[in-house]
Protein backbone atom coordinates (compact mmCIF):
# COMPACT_ATOMS: atom_id res chain seq x y z
CA UNK A 1 0.00 0.00 0.00
CA UNK A 2 2.98 2.25 0.49
CA UNK A 3 3.24 2.91 -3.25
CA UNK A 4 -0.28 4.42 -3.32
CA UNK A 5 0.64 6.87 -0.57
CA UNK A 6 3.87 7.60 -2.41
CA UNK A 7 1.92 8.23 -5.64
CA UNK A 8 -0.34 10.83 -4.01
CA UNK A 9 2.54 12.45 -2.19
CA UNK A 10 4.21 12.85 -5.56
CA UNK A 11 1.05 14.42 -7.04
CA UNK A 12 0.94 16.92 -4.15
CA UNK A 13 4.52 17.84 -4.90
CA UNK A 14 3.97 18.20 -8.64
CA UNK A 15 0.54 19.95 -8.50
CA UNK A 16 0.26 22.09 -5.34
CA UNK A 17 -3.53 22.50 -5.66
CA UNK A 18 -4.16 18.77 -5.69
CA UNK A 19 -2.96 17.66 -2.29
CA UNK A 20 -4.83 14.41 -1.59
CA UNK A 21 -3.52 14.62 1.94
CA UNK A 22 -5.86 11.97 3.35
CA UNK A 23 -4.38 9.43 0.95
CA UNK A 24 -0.97 9.53 2.61
CA UNK A 25 -1.29 11.13 6.03
CA UNK A 26 -2.85 8.76 8.62
CA UNK A 27 -4.23 11.53 10.87
CA UNK A 28 -6.21 13.16 8.04
CA UNK A 29 -7.25 9.76 6.73
CA UNK A 30 -8.62 8.94 10.18
CA UNK A 31 -10.64 12.16 10.17
CA UNK A 32 -12.19 11.39 6.80
CA UNK A 33 -13.05 7.81 7.77
CA UNK A 34 -14.55 8.79 11.10
CA UNK A 35 -16.45 11.59 9.33
CA UNK A 36 -17.93 9.14 6.84
CA UNK A 37 -18.81 6.75 9.65
CA UNK A 38 -20.53 9.54 11.61
CA UNK A 39 -22.48 10.59 8.49
CA UNK A 40 -23.62 6.98 8.03
CA UNK A 41 -24.65 6.60 11.67
CA UNK A 42 -26.43 9.96 11.63
CA UNK A 43 -28.26 9.08 8.41
CA UNK A 44 -29.35 5.62 9.59
CA UNK A 45 -30.58 6.93 12.94
CA UNK A 46 -32.51 9.76 11.28
CA UNK A 47 -33.95 7.48 8.59
CA UNK A 48 -35.26 5.06 11.21
CA UNK A 49 -36.57 7.67 13.63
CA UNK A 50 -38.17 9.82 10.94
CA UNK A 51 -40.04 6.81 9.54
CA UNK A 52 -41.32 5.91 13.01
CA UNK A 53 -42.48 9.52 13.44
CA UNK A 54 -44.11 9.35 10.00
CA UNK A 55 -46.12 6.20 10.73
CA UNK A 56 -47.18 7.28 14.22
CA UNK A 57 -48.06 10.78 13.03
CA UNK A 58 -50.14 9.48 10.14
CA UNK A 59 -51.96 7.10 12.50
CA UNK A 60 -52.61 9.98 14.92
CA UNK A 61 -53.92 12.12 12.08
CA UNK A 62 -56.61 9.52 11.45
CA UNK A 63 -57.69 9.65 15.09
CA UNK A 64 -61.09 10.91 16.19
CA UNK A 65 -59.45 13.07 18.85
CA UNK A 66 -59.43 16.69 17.62
CA UNK A 67 -56.70 17.77 20.03
CA UNK A 68 -54.36 14.99 18.90
CA UNK A 69 -55.03 15.85 15.27
CA UNK A 70 -54.29 19.54 15.77
CA UNK A 71 -51.06 18.76 17.64
CA UNK A 72 -49.88 16.69 14.67
CA UNK A 73 -50.99 19.42 12.29
CA UNK A 74 -49.11 22.08 14.28
CA UNK A 75 -46.02 19.90 14.35
CA UNK A 76 -46.12 19.46 10.57
CA UNK A 77 -46.63 23.17 9.92
CA UNK A 78 -43.77 24.15 12.20
CA UNK A 79 -41.20 21.69 10.91
CA UNK A 80 -42.14 21.92 7.28
CA UNK A 81 -42.27 25.70 7.08
CA UNK A 82 -39.05 26.60 8.89
CA UNK A 83 -35.46 26.00 7.74
CA UNK A 84 -33.91 22.80 9.09
CA UNK A 85 -30.71 24.64 9.92
CA UNK A 86 -32.57 27.07 12.16
CA UNK A 87 -34.36 24.14 13.81
CA UNK A 88 -31.04 22.49 14.49
CA UNK A 89 -29.63 25.61 16.13
CA UNK A 90 -32.83 26.07 18.09
CA UNK A 91 -32.78 22.51 19.41
CA UNK A 92 -29.13 22.60 20.35
CA UNK A 93 -28.72 26.11 21.72
CA UNK A 94 -32.20 26.85 23.06
CA UNK A 95 -33.61 23.52 24.18
CA UNK A 96 -30.15 22.19 24.98
CA UNK A 97 -29.92 24.70 27.86
CA UNK A 98 -32.84 23.15 29.65
CA UNK A 99 -31.82 19.52 29.46
CA UNK A 100 -30.30 18.05 32.61
CA UNK A 101 -26.58 17.48 32.82
CA UNK A 102 -24.53 14.79 34.49
CA UNK A 103 -20.99 14.74 35.75
CA UNK A 104 -18.91 11.72 34.82
CA UNK A 105 -15.80 12.80 36.79
CA UNK A 106 -17.12 15.27 39.34
CA UNK A 107 -15.71 18.26 37.45
CA UNK A 108 -17.22 18.41 33.99
CA UNK A 109 -20.92 19.02 33.47
CA UNK A 110 -22.04 17.08 30.41
CA UNK A 111 -25.59 17.47 29.01
CA UNK A 112 -27.39 14.14 28.74
CA UNK A 113 -28.20 14.88 25.12
CA UNK A 114 -25.02 15.45 23.11
CA UNK A 115 -24.78 17.50 19.94
CA UNK A 116 -25.05 14.25 17.99
CA UNK A 117 -28.20 13.44 19.93
CA UNK A 118 -29.72 16.84 19.14
CA UNK A 119 -28.79 16.50 15.49
CA UNK A 120 -30.59 13.13 15.32
CA UNK A 121 -33.65 14.50 17.12
CA UNK A 122 -33.85 17.70 15.12
CA UNK A 123 -33.27 16.18 11.68
CA UNK A 124 -35.64 13.27 12.40
CA UNK A 125 -38.41 15.64 13.39
CA UNK A 126 -37.74 17.69 10.27
CA UNK A 127 -37.90 14.72 7.89
CA UNK A 128 -40.63 13.11 10.02
CA UNK A 129 -42.97 16.03 9.30
CA UNK A 130 -42.72 15.27 5.60
CA UNK A 131 -43.03 11.53 6.23
CA UNK A 132 -46.33 12.07 8.09
CA UNK A 133 -47.74 13.80 5.03
CA UNK A 134 -46.32 11.16 2.70
CA UNK A 135 -47.82 8.30 4.70
CA UNK A 136 -51.11 10.14 5.11
CA UNK A 137 -51.36 10.51 1.35
CA UNK A 138 -50.63 6.79 1.04
CA UNK A 139 -53.29 5.91 3.60
CA UNK A 140 -55.83 8.09 1.84
CA UNK A 141 -55.02 6.30 -1.41
CA UNK A 142 -56.29 3.02 0.10
CA UNK A 143 -59.93 2.83 -1.00
CA UNK A 144 -62.54 3.24 1.71
CA UNK A 145 -64.17 0.11 0.31
CA UNK A 146 -61.08 -2.01 1.08
CA UNK A 147 -61.21 -0.81 4.67
CA UNK A 148 -64.93 -1.58 4.77
CA UNK A 149 -64.24 -5.12 3.61
CA UNK A 150 -61.84 -5.57 6.53
CA UNK A 151 -64.38 -4.05 8.88
CA UNK A 152 -67.17 -6.29 7.62
CA UNK A 153 -64.95 -9.32 8.29
CA UNK A 154 -64.66 -8.26 11.92
CA UNK A 155 -61.20 -6.63 11.86
CA UNK A 156 -60.62 -4.07 14.60
CA UNK A 157 -59.36 -0.63 13.57
CA UNK A 158 -55.78 -1.48 14.52
CA UNK A 159 -55.92 -4.87 12.79
CA UNK A 160 -57.25 -3.27 9.65
CA UNK A 161 -54.46 -0.68 9.85
CA UNK A 162 -51.72 -3.18 10.47
CA UNK A 163 -52.66 -5.89 8.02
CA UNK A 164 -54.48 -4.05 5.24
CA UNK A 165 -54.14 -0.26 5.20
CA UNK A 166 -50.46 0.20 6.07
CA UNK A 167 -49.05 -2.48 3.74
CA UNK A 168 -50.98 -0.93 0.85
CA UNK A 169 -50.26 2.66 1.89
CA UNK A 170 -46.55 1.93 2.17
CA UNK A 171 -46.43 0.73 -1.41
CA UNK A 172 -48.11 3.92 -2.61
CA UNK A 173 -45.83 6.05 -0.44
CA UNK A 174 -42.48 4.60 -1.44
CA UNK A 175 -41.57 6.90 -4.37
CA UNK A 176 -42.30 10.04 -2.33
CA UNK A 177 -40.62 8.54 0.72
CA UNK A 178 -37.60 7.79 -1.41
CA UNK A 179 -37.24 11.48 -2.32
CA UNK A 180 -37.58 12.63 1.24
CA UNK A 181 -35.04 10.16 2.59
CA UNK A 182 -32.53 11.18 -0.08
CA UNK A 183 -32.99 14.77 1.06
CA UNK A 184 -32.58 13.71 4.67
CA UNK A 185 -29.20 12.07 4.03
CA UNK A 186 -27.99 15.24 2.35
CA UNK A 187 -29.41 17.46 5.10
CA UNK A 188 -27.25 15.67 7.70
CA UNK A 189 -24.40 17.93 6.51
CA UNK A 190 -26.13 20.76 8.38
CA UNK A 191 -25.22 19.05 11.65
CA UNK A 192 -21.88 20.71 10.89
CA UNK A 193 -23.50 23.83 12.39
CA UNK A 194 -23.52 22.31 15.88
CA UNK A 195 -20.09 20.72 15.51
CA UNK A 196 -21.19 17.16 14.89
CA UNK A 197 -18.01 15.57 13.50
CA UNK A 198 -19.58 14.24 10.31
CA UNK A 199 -17.96 14.21 6.89
CA UNK A 200 -18.39 17.89 6.02
CA UNK A 201 -17.14 19.01 9.45
CA UNK A 202 -14.03 16.85 9.18
CA UNK A 203 -13.42 17.98 5.60
CA UNK A 204 -13.59 21.65 6.55
CA UNK A 205 -11.07 21.14 9.34
CA UNK A 206 -8.76 19.48 6.83
CA UNK A 207 -8.94 22.20 4.21
CA UNK A 208 -8.65 24.92 6.83
CA UNK A 209 -5.39 23.34 7.99
CA UNK A 210 -4.20 22.48 4.48
CA UNK A 211 -5.61 24.87 1.86
CA UNK A 212 -3.81 22.81 -0.78
CA UNK A 213 -6.23 19.97 0.03
CA UNK A 214 -9.35 22.06 -0.74
CA UNK A 215 -10.15 20.74 -4.22
CA UNK A 216 -9.43 17.07 -3.55
CA UNK A 217 -11.43 17.11 -0.30
CA UNK A 218 -14.44 18.81 -1.88
CA UNK A 219 -14.28 16.29 -4.66
CA UNK A 220 -14.22 13.53 -2.07
CA UNK A 221 -17.25 14.95 -0.24
CA UNK A 222 -19.22 14.98 -3.48
CA UNK A 223 -18.20 11.44 -4.35
CA UNK A 224 -19.04 10.09 -0.89
CA UNK A 225 -22.53 11.61 -1.05
CA UNK A 226 -23.12 10.35 -4.58
CA UNK A 227 -22.19 6.85 -3.36
CA UNK A 228 -24.17 7.02 -0.09
CA UNK A 229 -27.32 8.33 -1.76
CA UNK A 230 -26.78 5.84 -4.58
CA UNK A 231 -26.76 2.97 -2.07
CA UNK A 232 -29.90 4.35 -0.42
CA UNK A 233 -31.73 4.71 -3.73
CA UNK A 234 -30.70 1.23 -4.80
CA UNK A 235 -31.87 -0.37 -1.59
CA UNK A 236 -35.12 1.57 -1.75
CA UNK A 237 -35.82 0.37 -5.27
CA UNK A 238 -34.92 -3.20 -4.22
CA UNK A 239 -37.41 -2.84 -1.41
CA UNK A 240 -39.98 -1.42 -3.81
CA UNK A 241 -39.66 -4.29 -6.24
CA UNK A 242 -39.66 -6.90 -3.46
CA UNK A 243 -43.04 -5.53 -2.41
CA UNK A 244 -44.50 -5.39 -5.88
CA UNK A 245 -47.77 -7.29 -6.05
CA UNK A 246 -48.42 -9.33 -9.18
CA UNK A 247 -51.18 -7.72 -11.20
CA UNK A 248 -51.54 -4.69 -8.90
CA UNK A 249 -50.95 -1.07 -9.81
CA UNK A 250 -49.30 -1.75 -13.15
CA UNK B 1 -84.87 -10.04 26.01
CA UNK B 2 -86.17 -13.34 24.70
CA UNK B 3 -83.62 -15.73 23.28
CA UNK B 4 -83.62 -16.06 19.53
CA UNK B 5 -85.11 -19.34 18.29
CA UNK B 6 -85.32 -20.87 14.83
CA UNK B 7 -88.96 -19.82 14.63
CA UNK B 8 -88.03 -16.14 14.81
CA UNK B 9 -86.80 -14.21 11.79
CA UNK B 10 -83.01 -14.40 11.59
CA UNK B 11 -82.98 -10.84 10.28
CA UNK B 12 -85.70 -8.54 11.46
CA UNK B 13 -85.92 -5.01 10.10
CA UNK B 14 -88.56 -2.81 11.72
CA UNK B 15 -89.53 0.66 10.54
CA UNK B 16 -85.95 1.68 9.73
CA UNK B 17 -85.14 5.31 9.00
CA UNK B 18 -81.77 6.37 7.68
CA UNK B 19 -80.45 9.84 6.89
CA UNK B 20 -77.27 10.97 5.19
CA UNK B 21 -77.16 14.50 6.55
CA UNK B 22 -80.50 16.04 5.55
CA UNK B 23 -81.17 13.44 2.90
CA UNK B 24 -83.51 10.69 4.03
CA UNK B 25 -82.70 7.47 2.19
CA UNK B 26 -84.78 4.98 4.16
CA UNK B 27 -88.28 6.05 5.20
CA UNK B 28 -89.64 3.33 7.40
CA UNK B 29 -88.58 0.03 5.90
CA UNK B 30 -89.66 -3.26 7.48
CA UNK B 31 -88.90 -6.78 6.38
CA UNK B 32 -88.24 -10.17 7.94
CA UNK B 33 -85.98 -12.93 6.72
CA UNK B 34 -86.35 -16.45 8.07
CA UNK B 35 -83.44 -18.85 8.42
CA UNK B 36 -82.62 -20.46 5.07
CA UNK B 37 -84.64 -17.94 3.11
CA UNK B 38 -83.34 -16.18 0.00
CA UNK B 39 -84.53 -12.60 -0.32
CA UNK B 40 -83.89 -10.32 -3.26
CA UNK B 41 -84.19 -6.57 -3.05
CA UNK B 42 -84.68 -4.82 -6.36
CA UNK B 43 -85.41 -1.28 -7.35
CA UNK B 44 -84.09 1.71 -9.26
CA UNK B 45 -80.70 3.27 -8.47
CA UNK B 46 -80.74 5.48 -5.42
CA UNK B 47 -83.80 3.78 -3.94
CA UNK B 48 -81.87 2.86 -0.78
CA UNK B 49 -81.50 -0.87 -1.32
CA UNK B 50 -77.72 -0.98 -0.89
CA UNK B 51 -77.95 1.29 2.12
CA UNK B 52 -80.50 -1.07 3.63
CA UNK B 53 -78.29 -4.15 3.50
CA UNK B 54 -75.25 -2.16 4.62
CA UNK B 55 -77.26 -1.34 7.73
CA UNK B 56 -77.74 -5.06 8.39
CA UNK B 57 -74.07 -5.50 9.26
CA UNK B 58 -73.70 -2.06 10.84
CA UNK B 59 -71.52 -0.55 8.12
CA UNK B 60 -74.13 2.20 8.17
CA UNK B 61 -75.93 3.25 11.34
CA UNK B 62 -79.65 3.96 11.44
CA UNK B 63 -81.49 6.93 12.90
CA UNK B 64 -84.80 5.26 13.63
CA UNK B 65 -86.32 1.80 13.94
CA UNK B 66 -84.75 -1.50 14.94
CA UNK B 67 -82.66 -4.11 13.17
CA UNK B 68 -82.04 -7.46 14.82
CA UNK B 69 -79.83 -10.24 13.55
CA UNK B 70 -80.31 -13.51 15.43
CA UNK B 71 -81.61 -11.48 18.32
CA UNK B 72 -78.60 -9.12 18.35
CA UNK B 73 -80.02 -5.60 18.46
CA UNK B 74 -77.96 -3.38 16.15
CA UNK B 75 -79.28 -0.19 17.71
CA UNK B 76 -77.93 -1.16 21.12
CA UNK B 77 -75.24 1.41 21.96
CA UNK B 78 -73.20 -1.39 23.55
CA UNK B 79 -73.46 -3.45 20.35
CA UNK B 80 -70.64 -5.98 20.02
CA UNK B 81 -69.85 -5.40 16.36
CA UNK B 82 -67.49 -8.35 16.31
CA UNK B 83 -70.21 -10.74 17.46
CA UNK B 84 -72.48 -9.34 14.74
CA UNK B 85 -69.90 -9.64 12.00
CA UNK B 86 -69.17 -13.26 12.84
CA UNK B 87 -72.84 -13.88 12.01
CA UNK B 88 -73.12 -11.74 8.89
CA UNK B 89 -70.96 -12.08 5.79
CA UNK B 90 -70.94 -9.42 3.12
CA UNK B 91 -69.91 -9.42 -0.54
CA UNK B 92 -69.44 -6.11 -2.34
CA UNK B 93 -69.97 -4.90 -5.87
CA UNK B 94 -66.25 -4.14 -6.32
CA UNK B 95 -65.12 -7.43 -4.64
CA UNK B 96 -62.83 -5.41 -2.29
CA UNK B 97 -60.27 -8.18 -1.95
CA UNK B 98 -56.99 -7.33 -0.22
CA UNK B 99 -54.78 -6.81 -3.29
CA UNK B 100 -51.51 -7.59 -1.48
CA UNK B 101 -52.65 -11.03 -0.37
CA UNK B 102 -53.11 -14.20 -2.39
CA UNK B 103 -56.54 -15.78 -2.80
CA UNK B 104 -55.80 -18.20 0.04
CA UNK B 105 -54.46 -15.47 2.31
CA UNK B 106 -57.52 -13.34 1.64
CA UNK B 107 -59.69 -16.21 2.83
CA UNK B 108 -57.50 -17.11 5.80
CA UNK B 109 -56.89 -13.67 7.27
CA UNK B 110 -60.16 -13.07 9.08
CA UNK B 111 -60.49 -16.54 10.69
CA UNK B 112 -56.92 -16.32 11.93
CA UNK B 113 -56.91 -12.70 13.09
CA UNK B 114 -60.50 -12.29 14.22
CA UNK B 115 -61.50 -15.78 15.34
CA UNK B 116 -57.91 -16.68 16.40
CA UNK B 117 -58.18 -20.12 14.85
CA UNK B 118 -55.21 -22.38 14.19
CA UNK B 119 -53.49 -21.80 10.87
CA UNK B 120 -53.67 -25.45 9.79
CA UNK B 121 -57.42 -25.74 10.40
CA UNK B 122 -58.04 -22.49 8.56
CA UNK B 123 -55.83 -23.50 5.65
CA UNK B 124 -57.77 -26.72 5.20
CA UNK B 125 -61.09 -24.93 5.32
CA UNK B 126 -59.83 -22.31 2.87
CA UNK B 127 -58.85 -25.06 0.42
CA UNK B 128 -62.30 -26.57 0.67
CA UNK B 129 -63.85 -23.17 0.08
CA UNK B 130 -61.68 -22.58 -2.98
CA UNK B 131 -62.95 -25.91 -4.30
CA UNK B 132 -66.52 -24.95 -3.48
CA UNK B 133 -66.30 -21.73 -5.51
CA UNK B 134 -64.61 -23.72 -8.31
CA UNK B 135 -61.24 -22.00 -8.11
CA UNK B 136 -58.93 -24.92 -7.45
CA UNK B 137 -55.44 -24.15 -8.71
CA UNK B 138 -55.83 -20.41 -8.13
CA UNK B 139 -54.89 -20.60 -4.45
CA UNK B 140 -51.66 -18.62 -4.81
CA UNK B 141 -52.90 -16.10 -7.37
CA UNK B 142 -53.13 -12.46 -6.35
CA UNK B 143 -56.43 -10.64 -6.95
CA UNK B 144 -54.83 -8.62 -9.76
CA UNK B 145 -54.15 -11.87 -11.60
CA UNK B 146 -57.77 -13.02 -11.46
CA UNK B 147 -60.73 -12.02 -13.59
CA UNK B 148 -63.58 -10.07 -12.05
CA UNK B 149 -65.73 -13.16 -11.71
CA UNK B 150 -62.91 -15.10 -10.09
CA UNK B 151 -62.20 -12.28 -7.67
CA UNK B 152 -65.83 -12.11 -6.74
CA UNK B 153 -65.87 -15.85 -6.01
CA UNK B 154 -62.79 -15.45 -3.80
CA UNK B 155 -64.66 -12.66 -2.01
CA UNK B 156 -67.60 -15.01 -1.46
CA UNK B 157 -65.24 -17.70 -0.11
CA UNK B 158 -63.61 -15.11 2.13
CA UNK B 159 -66.95 -14.28 3.71
CA UNK B 160 -67.92 -17.93 4.02
CA UNK B 161 -64.67 -18.67 5.89
CA UNK B 162 -66.16 -16.86 8.88
CA UNK B 163 -69.06 -19.38 8.84
CA UNK B 164 -71.75 -16.70 8.87
CA UNK B 165 -75.46 -17.36 9.37
CA UNK B 166 -76.50 -14.70 6.87
CA UNK B 167 -74.85 -13.62 3.64
CA UNK B 168 -75.41 -10.16 2.19
CA UNK B 169 -74.75 -9.61 -1.52
CA UNK B 170 -74.57 -5.99 -2.63
CA UNK B 171 -74.98 -5.91 -6.43
CA UNK B 172 -72.22 -8.47 -6.69
CA UNK B 173 -72.50 -8.95 -10.44
CA UNK B 174 -72.97 -5.30 -11.40
CA UNK B 175 -69.26 -4.74 -12.10
CA UNK B 176 -68.72 -7.99 -13.99
CA UNK B 177 -68.44 -8.84 -17.66
CA UNK B 178 -71.59 -10.55 -18.91
CA UNK B 179 -69.77 -13.82 -19.49
CA UNK B 180 -68.46 -14.02 -15.93
CA UNK B 181 -71.74 -13.07 -14.28
CA UNK B 182 -72.99 -16.61 -14.62
CA UNK B 183 -70.14 -18.27 -12.71
CA UNK B 184 -70.80 -16.00 -9.73
CA UNK B 185 -74.54 -16.60 -9.87
CA UNK B 186 -73.98 -20.35 -9.95
CA UNK B 187 -71.88 -20.04 -6.79
CA UNK B 188 -74.61 -18.08 -5.05
CA UNK B 189 -77.24 -20.54 -6.19
CA UNK B 190 -75.22 -23.43 -4.72
CA UNK B 191 -75.10 -21.58 -1.44
CA UNK B 192 -78.81 -20.89 -1.46
CA UNK B 193 -79.57 -24.51 -2.16
CA UNK B 194 -77.41 -25.56 0.79
CA UNK B 195 -79.73 -23.53 3.00
CA UNK B 196 -77.65 -20.38 3.53
CA UNK B 197 -79.76 -17.37 4.40
CA UNK B 198 -79.09 -14.80 1.67
CA UNK B 199 -80.13 -11.22 1.15
CA UNK B 200 -79.29 -9.99 -2.33
CA UNK B 201 -79.48 -6.56 -3.83
CA UNK B 202 -79.52 -7.27 -7.53
CA UNK B 203 -80.42 -6.14 -11.01
CA UNK B 204 -80.43 -9.71 -12.33
CA UNK B 205 -84.19 -10.18 -12.62
CA UNK B 206 -83.98 -13.62 -14.17
CA UNK B 207 -81.75 -14.77 -11.36
CA UNK B 208 -83.96 -13.21 -8.69
CA UNK B 209 -86.97 -14.98 -10.16
CA UNK B 210 -85.09 -18.26 -10.16
CA UNK B 211 -83.68 -18.35 -6.64
CA UNK B 212 -85.59 -15.89 -4.48
CA UNK B 213 -88.18 -17.03 -1.97
CA UNK B 214 -89.32 -13.47 -1.64
CA UNK B 215 -88.77 -10.29 -3.63
CA UNK B 216 -88.93 -6.76 -2.30
CA UNK B 217 -89.22 -3.77 -4.60
CA UNK B 218 -87.94 -0.51 -3.12
CA UNK B 219 -88.31 2.96 -4.49
CA UNK B 220 -87.43 6.27 -2.90
CA UNK B 221 -86.67 4.79 0.52
CA UNK B 222 -89.77 2.66 1.00
CA UNK B 223 -90.81 -0.89 0.13
CA UNK B 224 -93.41 -0.42 -2.57
CA UNK B 225 -94.36 -4.00 -3.16
CA UNK B 226 -93.23 -7.48 -2.24
CA UNK B 227 -94.13 -11.09 -2.72
CA UNK B 228 -92.92 -14.47 -3.93
CA UNK B 229 -91.44 -14.31 -7.46
CA UNK B 230 -94.40 -15.97 -9.15
CA UNK B 231 -96.90 -13.35 -8.03
CA UNK B 232 -94.45 -10.46 -7.92
CA UNK B 233 -93.46 -10.62 -11.55
CA UNK B 234 -96.91 -11.32 -12.97
CA UNK B 235 -99.34 -9.62 -10.68
CA UNK B 236 -97.58 -6.42 -9.67
CA UNK B 237 -100.18 -3.87 -8.65
CA UNK B 238 -98.30 -0.70 -7.86
CA UNK B 239 -97.71 1.51 -10.92
CA UNK B 240 -94.08 2.16 -9.92
CA UNK B 241 -93.36 -1.56 -9.81
CA UNK B 242 -95.09 -2.06 -13.13
CA UNK B 243 -93.10 0.71 -14.74
CA UNK B 244 -89.79 -0.61 -13.35
CA UNK B 245 -90.53 -4.16 -14.46
CA UNK B 246 -91.62 -3.06 -17.91
CA UNK B 247 -88.33 -1.23 -18.36
CA UNK B 248 -86.08 -4.18 -17.55
CA UNK B 249 -88.07 -7.27 -18.39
Amino acid sequence: MEFIAEFFRQIADDYPRWNFIWMYQPVQQGKILSGIWMTIKLSLACLALSMVIGVLGAFAQGSRNVILRSIVQGYIQFFRNTPPYVQLLFFYFALGQFTPTFSPDGWLEVPIISNVGWAIISLSFFAGAFNVEIFRAGIEAVPESTREAAESLGFSRSQSYRYVVLPLALRVSLPALNNNLVNLVKTTTQAFGIAVPELLYQSVTIWNDYPSALYPTMLLVFIVYVVLVGILVMSMSKWESSMRIPGYGS
Amino acid sequence: MAEWTEKDPIVSIRDVHKYFGDLQVLKGVSLDVMKGEVVCIIGPSGSGKSTLIRCVNALNDIQGGVIKVRGIDLTDPKLDKLALRKRVGMVFQQYNLFPHKTAMENIMMAPMLVLKEQEEDVRQRARELMKKVRLEGKEDAYPGELSGGQQQRVAIARSLAMSPDVMLFDEVTAALDPETVKEVLVTIKDLAQEGMTCILVTHEMGFAREIADHIYFTDNGVIVEHGPPATFFHEAKDPRTKEFLSQIL
